[in-house]
Order: C-alpha cells, then sequence, then structure tokens
C-alpha cells in the first residue's frame, strides 16, 4: 500500500473543466487507490465528476492530487498527464 | 375550434392526435426506515442506477442512429453524472445516517448539487444543471417504480403537447411516430425547436396557453409555418389543411427528386444554391440536401462558450476539413462575427446601450488584429487545401475594406516566411449589411471580389427595427419596396463592376422572394441546407424573362404587404 501526495499546475487551457475533466474522472476510475484532489480549503474524490467540476481549478491554479493504494503510483502519473498536458485533451 | 397563436419554429404542416405530457409530478414522500431495511433501501436504489445506465445507453445508441454522434454526446455527460461516486456514497452514507427513504434523500443530495452549482458564476457548469436534473428525475422515476411514460412507445402518431421539452425527452421521441411538437415556452432557438427542425417535424413553440387549452385525444393541427395552432377544427378548416398537408408532402418529394440536379433555368441560365453552416458537422447534411457550396460558414462558435482562446491550428483544422470536403465546391467563411447579440465569455465587451450599432464584427477585429489575424492566417492556410473564399461582416464602406485587406496582406506575409503554403488568388469580399455599404456598393465593387448580402441586418438597420421586439416586429418586411430597390442597386452596381452577388439572409431561402431576387439578377443564394432542394426546384422551373417581369412587377408596388402578396400569388402560379 502507498499513499502519493503530489502539487500540480493546472497548465490545461480549459482547466479542470469540460472535456479534462471528464477525461480525469474517467481515468481516476480506472484504478483501485483512493483518488482525492484538493484545491485550498476544498477536498473532493477524484473519481467524482461533480466534485472536480466543484473545485472550478483554472489553467495556472495549483491543486493537490492524493493516490492511496495498490496502484497510488501508476495512478498519480496517468492523472498527471491530463493535469499538465498543454495539448487539447 | 379554437385557434391558438405561437412562434413558427419548424415548418411544414401536420394533423395529429394531441399527446399530452405534464410537467412530470414527481413526489416524493419523506419516510423513516428502520436499521433492518437500511440494505433493502440500498438496494432499491442500486437497481434504479442500473435500470436508468440502461435507459441511458439505449436512448445514446438510437440518437446516435437518427440523428449523429454529437446529439448522442449528450449522453455521456448523463452517464457520468449517473455514475458520480461522490453523489452515491453521500446518499449511502446519509441514508445510513438519517435513516430516511432512498429516494427522499437522493432527492435532497440531488438539490444540494443543483444550488451549488447555480451559485458558481460558470457557463459551462450552469449547462450541466440540467443535465444533472435529467439525470436526477430518471434515477427518481425508477426509485418510485414509476414507469416513465416513455415517449418512445407510442404506437400511433401524435402531437406532443407539453410546457417545454428537456433534450432528452425531445430525443427519446421516435421520428416516426411523432407528428409535431406543441409547447408553452421556449423561442425560435429553444432546444425543442432546433431538435424539430433537424428532425423536420413541425414545431409551434411559445404559444403560452397551449398546455391548458389542450387535452390529450384533441384534433390538432399544426400549422408551423405560420405559428398556429388549431384545436379540434371544423370538417371545412380540416378538409382544407389535409389538402395543403398532402400538397407540401407530394411537393416535398417533388423538390427532392431534383436535388442533385444542377440549378439551372429553363433558359440555360446558372444560379449557385449554397448551404449556410456553423459547424463542421454540418457538411453531411449540405451534401444530402445537394448543396453546391457554402455561402455562409459562420466563425463565432470557436468563441462562444468557453474561457480559453481557441489556437490558430483549432480554426485552421476546421476550414481545412471544411473545404476538403466541399471542394471543388467553394466555401466562403465569414470572419468573426462576435457584438451584437452574439457575445463571446472571453472578451471584454463592455455592455452598450444599442449592442447592434456598437463595437462588433469587423470593427471588433479592426481593433483587436491579434485575434483577426489569427482567424485570417487559419483561412488563408486552409485554402490550401480547397476553393475557399472569405468575407469581412459589417462593412459600412471601403476604408472598412482596406483596412481589413491590410491585415490580410499581414497574415499573407507572415506565412510567406514561414513557407506556410495558401492560395495566393484567393477571393475576399464584402458582406453587404449595412445601408450605407448598400448605397456606395458602385466605390466596395472596384475593390472587393465578390458580395454577399447580409439581408437579416440590412432590413433591420435600413427600417430600424428591432426584430426581436414584439412590438415592432410587424415591421420587419424583407418584401418592403426600400429593401427590394437596396438589393437592386447593390446587384446593379456589382454587375457592372463584373463582379458576383450572393445572399446569406433569411430572405435568400423563402421561395417566393427569391423569385424577385432571381429577376434582381442575383447569382448566388445561401440558406438552410433543408431548403435547398425546394430552390433548386424554383430555379429548374422558370426562365430569366420570366422572373425579371415579376421583379418589375415587384418594384412598381409601393408597400411591403403589396410586394409579399403579389410575389407568393406569381409562386402560386410557378408550382401549381
Amino acid at each position: 500500500m502507498a499513499l502519493i501526495k503530489k502539487k500540480l499546475i493546472v497548465k490545461n487551457k480549459q482547466g479542470l473543466h469540460a472535456r479534462p475533466a471528464a477525461l480525469f474522472v474517467q481515468i481516476a476510475n480506472k484504478f483501485d487507490s483512493r483518488i482525492t484532489v484538493s484545491r485550498g480549503e476544498e477536498e473532493v474524490n477524484g473519481k467524482s465528476i461533480m466534485g472536480i467540476l466543484m473545485l472550478g481549478a483554472e489553467k495556472g491554479s495549483s491543486i493537490f492530487i492524493e493516490a492511496d493504494g495498490a496502484d497510488a503510483q501508476a495512478a498519480i502519473e496517468e492523472l498527471t498527464k491530463i493535469i499538465t498536458s498543454k495539448e487539447d485533451l | 375550434m379554437i385557434k391558438l397563436k405561437g412562434i413558427a419554429a419548424a415548418a411544414g404542416i401536420s394533423i395529429g392526435i394531441a399527446h399530452k405530457v405534464g410537467k412530470e409530478e414527481l413526489v416524493v414522500s419523506r419516510k423513516d426506515i428502520t436499521e433492518a431495511e437500511i440494505p433493502l433501501e440500498i438496494q432499491f436504489f442500486e437497481e434504479a442506477l442500473i435500470k436508468t445506465r440502461r435507459e441511458i445507453i439505449e436512448l445514446q445508441k438510437r440518437i446516435g442512429f437518427e440523428m449523429g454522434k454529437d446529439e448522442a454526446q449528450i449522453f455521456d455527460a448523463h452517464l457520468l453524472v449517473l455514475e458520480d461516486r461522490m453523489l452515491i456514497e453521500e446518499v449511502i452514507s446519509r441514508l445510513k445516517q438519517d435513516r430516511l427513504n432512498v429516494a427522499f434523500i437522493f432527492q435532497e443530495v440531488l438539490k444540494k448539487y443543483v444550488s451549488i452549482f447555480e451559485k458558481i458564476e460558470d457557463e459551462y457548469l450552469k449547462e450541466r444543471i440540467s443535465d444533472i436534473n435529467d439525470v436526477g428525475k430518471r434515477v427518481l422515476r425508477n426509485l418510485l417504480g414509476k414507469e416513465k411514460k416513455i415517449l418512445s412507445d407510442l404506437r400511433e402518431k401524435v402531437v406532443i403537447v407539453a410546457h417545454d421539452l428537456s433534450p432528452s425527452d425531445t430525443a427519446a421521441m421516435h421520428k416516426n411516430r411523432v407528428a409535431g411538437f406543441v409547447t408553452d415556452a421556449g423561442g425560435k432557438t429553444s432546444h425543442t425547436a432546433i431538435m424539430a427542425k433537424s428532425l423536420e417535424i413541425p414545431a409551434v413553440v411559445g404559444v403560452v396557453n397551449a398546455t391548458t387549452v389542450i387535452n390529450t385525444g384533441d384534433m390538432l393541427i399544426v400549422d408551423g409555418t405560420l405559428g398556429v395552432i388549431i384545436v379540434n377544427p371544423d370538417q371545412r378548416t380540416l378538409d382544407s389543411y389535409h389538402t395543403e398537408e398532402e400538397k407540401l408532402k407530394g411537393a416535398a418529394e417533388r423538390f427532392f427528386s431534383v436535388k442533385d440536379l444542377p440549378a439551372v433555368t429553363l433558359d440555360g441560365i446558372k444560379v449557385e444554391i449554397n448551404a449556410n453552416i456553423e459547424f463542421p458537422d454540418e457538411v453531411p447534411a449540405v451534401k444530402l440536401h445537394g448543396g453546391e457550396g457554402i455561402g455562409l460558414y459562420r466563425t463565432e462558435f470557436f468563441y462562444m462558450n468557453r474561457k480559453d482562446s481557441p489556437t490558430e491550428d483549432e480554426h485552421y483544422r476546421a476550414y481545412k476539413y471544411v473545404a476538403e470536403e466541399m471542394n471543388p465546391y467553394p466555401v466562403i467563411v465569414r470572419t468573426l462575427d462576435l457584438g451584437g447579440d452574439k457575445f463571446s465569455s472571453q472578451f471584454q465587451i463592455p455592455h452598450e446601450m444599442q449592442p447592434f450599432l456598437g463595437w462588433r464584427a469587423i470593427r471588433f477585429c479592426l481593433a483587436r488584429p491579434e485575434i483577426f489575424k489569427l482567424q485570417l492566417r487559419a483561412i488563408l492556410r486552409a485554402s490550401a487545401h480547397g476553393n475557399l473564399k472569405l468575407m469581412y461582416p459589417m462593412i459600412s464602406g471601403v476604408e472598412e475594406f482596406r483596412q481589413a485587406n491590410k491585415l490580410l496582406d499581414e497574415a499573407k506575409e507572415e506565412l510567406r516566411a514561414k513557407k506556410m503554403p495558401f492560395d495566393e488568388d484567393i477571393q475576399v469580399g464584402a458582406m453587404i449589411e449595412v445601408p450605407s455599404a448598400a448605397m456606395t456598393a458602385d466605390i466596395l465593387a472596384q475593390e472587393a471580389d465578390f458580395f454577399s448580402i447580409g439581408s437579416n441586418d440590412l432590413i433591420q438597420y435600413s427600417l430600424a427595427v428591432d426584430r426581436a421586439n414584439e412590438k415592432v416586429a410587424y415591421l420587419y418586411e424583407p418584401s418592403h419596396p426600400a429593401i427590394l430597390r437596396l438589393i437592386k442597386n447593390v446587384i446593379d452596381s456589382a454587375h457592372k463592376a463584373d463582379i458576383n452577388v450572393g445572399m446569406c439572409g433569411e430572405m435568400a431561402g423563402e421561395p417566393s422572394l427569391a423569385l424577385i431576387l432571381l429577376g434582381l439578377g442575383l447569382d448566388e443564394f445561401s440558406m438552410p441546407p433543408q431548403v435547398i432542394p425546394e430552390l433548386k426546384y424554383l430555379v429548374r422551373s422558370i426562365t430569366l424573362n420570366q422572373v425579371k417581369e415579376i421583379a418589375e412587377g415587384a418594384l412598381r408596388l409601393s408597400t411591403g404587404k403589396e410586394v409579399a402578396e403579389y410575389a407568393q400569388k406569381k409562386l402560386r402560379e410557378i408550382l401549381k
């Protein structure tokens, strides 16, 4: 079991919104680890589209993602890609 | 017999039995449960979720098949909401904590999310609220064990009467079981109107008291062309509409049969019949209806409903796709026409007293050259892949046209420096929609490669009528003698300078007025794809001399009403 927490800056120009948010949730749900995303005081379940949308993380905002479970390492790696991708997703 | 008036949302006539779709009342009562009942409630919840999921997937499949994948994508968002972990976990944890029936708790949790999202200032989230409500209703219905009166189960053809219809309501209806739509709410651009138009089913919206006056089982005539509903018509009215309906049906078949033939008059004059589009996905519809080009490709959507700015590549990819798909036919791309009634969320366009007379379209673009040139470069790059032309909206005189061309030259120079290919001879046109441009068309014609008359704005500016204002909307008359004279001046000036004139406003797709326009010498007509077959049929039924006479006759009349009646009469004679 591993617990990994990582600070990231949202690079995607759409922010964690719309398509990127949907993709984030879809990928998070592929992992068994518990995934939490936080921004400031707000902390939400990373497998929830409602949660991610409520964060309202725009481009340039800094967020923490935390994964807790056997596949935490892989989960963090995949999710980092989405958050830091500058390409259209 | 009662006659109701509404907004004509999708043209055509249909006669059928009313089927009222009530504003669904899902009454959820609050019930205490014992600890022993908790697992059972959780089981109910899970079953409802699974059932809802199945319903959504089935619906999505059918819509994808009937209307294309874009319409079906609405339901991807619905599935994400349905499967949302936070939502599900919150329902289950509150169920255990509060010991209340799951339907009640689910409704409460849903309300909470909706109220949170409503407070966030964000266009995208606002749209998601309707998804959440839509999905929530489905789940609740399943939880309450209520079968939705599934509209897709309708056996016979009916006219759907409702207060308002949600996207999933409209989408759930089988095209061949619905004869028409009538709603209390909505306007020309409401969801119901757009869906009905794409399904080619007559619809009248904004009828205000439709659901109070009409009962299920009433005989209804839906006249989606005039925006009229007749409830329980008398035999005479019914007969006359039946004849009309048959005639329309026969006519539609007649029109469709010539859609792939060239638009040539009986005496051999070729006219261009093109389509107006906003999205690249509309290209298949253009081809299906026999369009031989795109006369107006609107580009504002790149800037609507989003926070960031589109990249040059994003523009380029869309233009390239349309250019390639339509090749060798022409595609006229209109540069950004923001402002007026089309606002973007990204630019700080200040609130204006009279937005239609304000900082919009080419005025905005000339003031923001970085945005304008980005688009121009993308259009130029795409011009290497097909027959692209470009035109500037809202040109009020030749100076603006020159300024825009100067920026176009800069954009060309930038591409040459980067060795990027483009069509060096790309044609550049001016939209004629401001009266000053129409009056000075002879000057503009010396420098523009073509004209395209934007009749909607030209009419509203010339007649000083805001047609969204219902108190004065009656003054909005495309057939007004002033409009005919302005158009004549534009066409004559263009032809003297040997350039072509098109029209991309609604007037071009209005068959009776198109007769006059043909007679005035308009070279190109651009309209919604669905109207193309009818216009082609019309062109193929006339001779140049015949329409010239009609145009001359129209120019001698003194009021818009006289012109409209005259044109209708001539049209009937030709199509009889």
